[in-house]
């Protein structure tokens, strides 16, 4: 049935195709791409969209990762968190509370019971904020940075780039891809922005300025 | 393998492919379009509602939009992309198809909604589930899924808000992106008091405490369903990566938690390459919801050992696409990606509302993008064929339009082959007889003097025409006409007042050019 399905479908394509030929067209890519900005801007242009998207920012040094992790999850409230296996353990040795190392056969309502999770990132697009999983060991499968309520996520400045022509480049097609763009929201009602739905209602982003 | 129905033949003549069987699916309505949307126009609370969204969005389309100095070469390369895409539709779709199945999916052709309807609906019937979770998707929408699922005894659960609070209601969808537009919160608050079930009575109109009780309502099916039915954004033919754009994070619980996904897919969602979504993420989020960009886009490809659902399911539809497809002009309105700014800039949809259009493509967009789908004259007084005449033409449409549809000229070239095909009907006549008369300049003269008079009578007052008598009555369904002036330009002309006027302008032109001719040794235009 399905075979049938297929040839007709193809054939009909071809059919339409044939009774009014292709149109007239070439690709040029007129827009910007390849673009790079220093260091500052790039975070500065970051940090504003963050906050836009009502995420939290803070900065730090790679050599004090643990305390700022350790400083989100407090403020938040958090005790006990998730982590991805590929996570490095020194990033948790700051914090006081429980440490769950995640694998794939926890089950959803599991994760449901922590209180956050810790990742690392793959690329960020400064222009429009966003931050790129892709299910690196570091960053876990696709689930633990959904299902808990808090999303404290580690960005590397120099993973940051200018736009998204640049972090597309940057990507494995074949990994999991998570795009994030601050917390969970909708516009469902009168169109106006609500955060906080289904996914993490609360994302804190540590951007590490010399990693 | 030759096929026996819907062209597909390797001898012989190409044949125009079919339309989806008439009464299937939600691509039309039961009355036209006046007719629905004087009704619609009648619901005070409905305008103020549209109105008030509408507005809000178009504030916030146009401030994103201008934000980037290049939006304009993003549609142009949007457009590009688009019109490639359908070049080499046969090729990329079989490159898909290649590429989800090495990544371990399957992949199923549907021919129609009807067929589509079984391929998923067999598919959770072998999951061993009775319900489903679903991610908003217009596709499944347009062949009437949940509907089918309901009828085999399969309950399909929204999780979309708007589609939650549209499937609570028993109400349906009026708008692509926010489906529950033409509801306020206080209507919502309503909805999820009387349908949701344990919600707190006490439940209030604040927009956050609405998405904190949707959140409690659905975290449990997305905890416990194991089978999940999503559309695409988009489909990318080079590496078999699907993608699905979303707000509220009820995507990635549906693409992600279930053990089985099943996407259903329209054919002309397909992209060349992976790095076109470069071009469709700034696109699509900045014109829909006005946002840089939308909070999660999921991508997948086939399924991941370890993450997300083990079992995948692609069904590609075909669903009239390919009777769209076969018309040079009308094809652009496959480009269409769902973005909706056409809805929000459309002078008629803001005062209408979607339910207007019968269709679960509504506006502008839907106007032309229905009747091709499922056809115009499909039955006697077929209510799609009212579609293309639902606007104003006045091209706002267009300018909105990221992969820059020309939306105007498709719906003229609609109107034109419905009156091509609608037969001989008393304005034709009309028409036809008109066409004579004013290739005869005594004959045209003297007719304007006979209606004249009668067209003065008709008018009120005001001078204005409000309804003629019938066959004309059509006319003046949905406009006033101005009532025919006492003399016509050709009498006042011919008149001893008109002659004195020519006279005068000639005099005046002739001193012009002798002033002119003066001033200037080398006067080109004489010269000429």
């Amino acid at each position: 049935m399905t075979s049938t399905a297929r040839e007709t479908v193809l054939g009909r394509i071809r059919d339409a195709l044939a009774l009014a030929g292709p149109g007239e067209v070439t690709v040029e890519r007129a827009y910007r791409t390849g673009r790079t900005l220093p260091g500052r801007e790039r975070l500065e242009l970051l940090t504003g969209r963050l906050v836009d998207y009502r995420a939290g920012v803070r900065t730090c040094t790679a050599d004090r990762t643990a305390e700022a992790i350790a400083e989100a999850l407090r403020e938040r409230g958090a005790r006990r968190v998730g982590v991805p296996a590929g996570l490095d353990p020194a990033w948790l040795a700051a914090f006081d509370g429980e440490v769950r190392q995640d694998s794939a056969d926890v089950p959803a309502p599991s994760l449901d019971a922590l209180d956050g999770v810790v990742t690392a990132s793959a690329v960020t697009c400064a222009e429009t904020g966003t931050i790129f999983l892709d299910g690196s060991p570091d960053q876990g499968r696709r689930a633990l940075s959904l299902v808990p309520d808090l999303h404290v996520c580690v960005v590397d400045l120099s993973s940051v780039v200018a736009g998204v022509p640049e972090a597309v480049a940057r990507l494995v097609p074949e990994r999991p891809t998570t795009l994030i763009s601050g917390p969970s929201a909708t516009s469902d009602i009168e169109l106006e922005r609500v955060e906080g739905v289904h996914g993490p209602r609360t994302l804190e982003v540590i951007v590490r300025t010399d990693a | 393998m030759s096929s026996p129905t819907g062209g597909g033949t390797f001898l012989g003549l190409p044949a125009v492919p079919s339309r989806p069987p008439y009464g299937t699916g939600n691509l039309r309505g039961d009355r036209a379009f006046p007719e629905a949307a004087r009704e619609e126009l009648g619901n005070d609370q409905l305008r103020r509602n549209l109105a008030k969204a509408t507005r809000t969005i178009r504030g916030k389309r146009l401030a994103v939009t201008a934000e980037l100095p290049d939006w304009e070469q993003l549609r142009e390369a949007g457009a590009a992309i688009k019109t490639d895409t359908m070049n080499r539709l046969p090729e990329l779709l079989e490159q898909l198809e290649r590429k989800v199945t090495e990544h371990g999916g399957t992949v199923h052709w549907a021919r129609d909604g009807v067929e589509a309807n079984e391929i998923v609906t067999r598919l959770v019937q072998e999951s061993g589930s009775d319900e489903v979770i679903k991610v908003k998707s217009m596709a499944t929408q347009e062949i009437g899924l949940n509907e089918h699922l309901e009828s085999r005894g399969i309950t399909a659960h929204e999780t979309d808000l708007a589609e939650l609070i549209v499937q609570l209601a028993g109400d349906r969808p009026s708008h692509i992106l926010v489906p529950a537009i033409h509801r306020n919160r206080e209507e919502i608050r309503d909805i999820f008091r009387a349908g949701i079930p344990g919600v707190d009575p006490g439940l209030d109109a604040v927009p956050a405490h609405l998405a904190a009780a949707a959140r409690a309502h659905l975290r449990k099916k997305f905890m416990t369903v194991p089978v999940a039915v999503s559309g695409a954004n988009f489909g990318i033919a080079e590496t078999g990566t699907l993608s699905v754009v979303e707000s509220e994070g009820n995507g990635r619980m549906c693409l992600t938690l279930p053990r089985t996904l099943i996407t259903v897919m329209g054919i002309e969602k397909v992209l060349p390459r992976y790095r076109d979504l470069e071009v469709f993420l700034q696109l699509l989020p900045r014109s829909s919801t006005g946002e840089r960009m939308n909070p999660y886009t999921s991508m997948w490809t086939g399924v991941t050992p370890g993450d997300g659902p083990q079992e995948f399911h692609l069904v590609l539809l075909d669903n009239g696409r390919t009777a769209a497809l076969a018309d040079r002009i009308g094809r652009e309105a496959l480009n269409c990606i769902r973005c909706s700014a056409c809805l929000n800039v459309c002078p008629v949809y803001e005062r209408t509302g979607g339910h207007s259009y019968g269709s679960t493509y509504p506006g502008p967009i839907g106007a032309v993008l229905t009747p091709q789908l499922a056809g115009m004259d499909a039955a006697k007084n077929d209510p799609n064929s009212s579609l293309p005449y639902a606007s104003s033409l006045c091209g706002a449409c267009f300018d909105a339009c990221p992969v820059k549809i020309d939306i105007p000229s498709l719906l003229v070239e609609l109107r034109h082959q419905h009156t091509e095909r609608s037969g001989t009907t008393a304005e034709k006549l009309v028409m036809r007889a008109a066409a004579a008369v004013m290739r005869r300049p005594a004959l045209f003269t003297a007719a304007q003097r006979v209606t004249a008079a009668p067209g003065r009578l008709v008018a009120g007052r005001d001078e204005v025409v409000s309804r003629l008598p019938p066959p004309f009555d059509g006319w003046t369904d949905s406009r006033d006409l101005p009532a025919p002036p006492r003399q016509t330009f050709r009498s006042w002309l011919a008149s001893e007042e008109g002659a004195a006027t020519l006279r005068e302008a000639a005099e005046e032109g002739r001193r012009d050019r002798e002033g002119r001719a003066a001033g200037r040794e080398d006067d080109d235009e004489e010269a000429r």
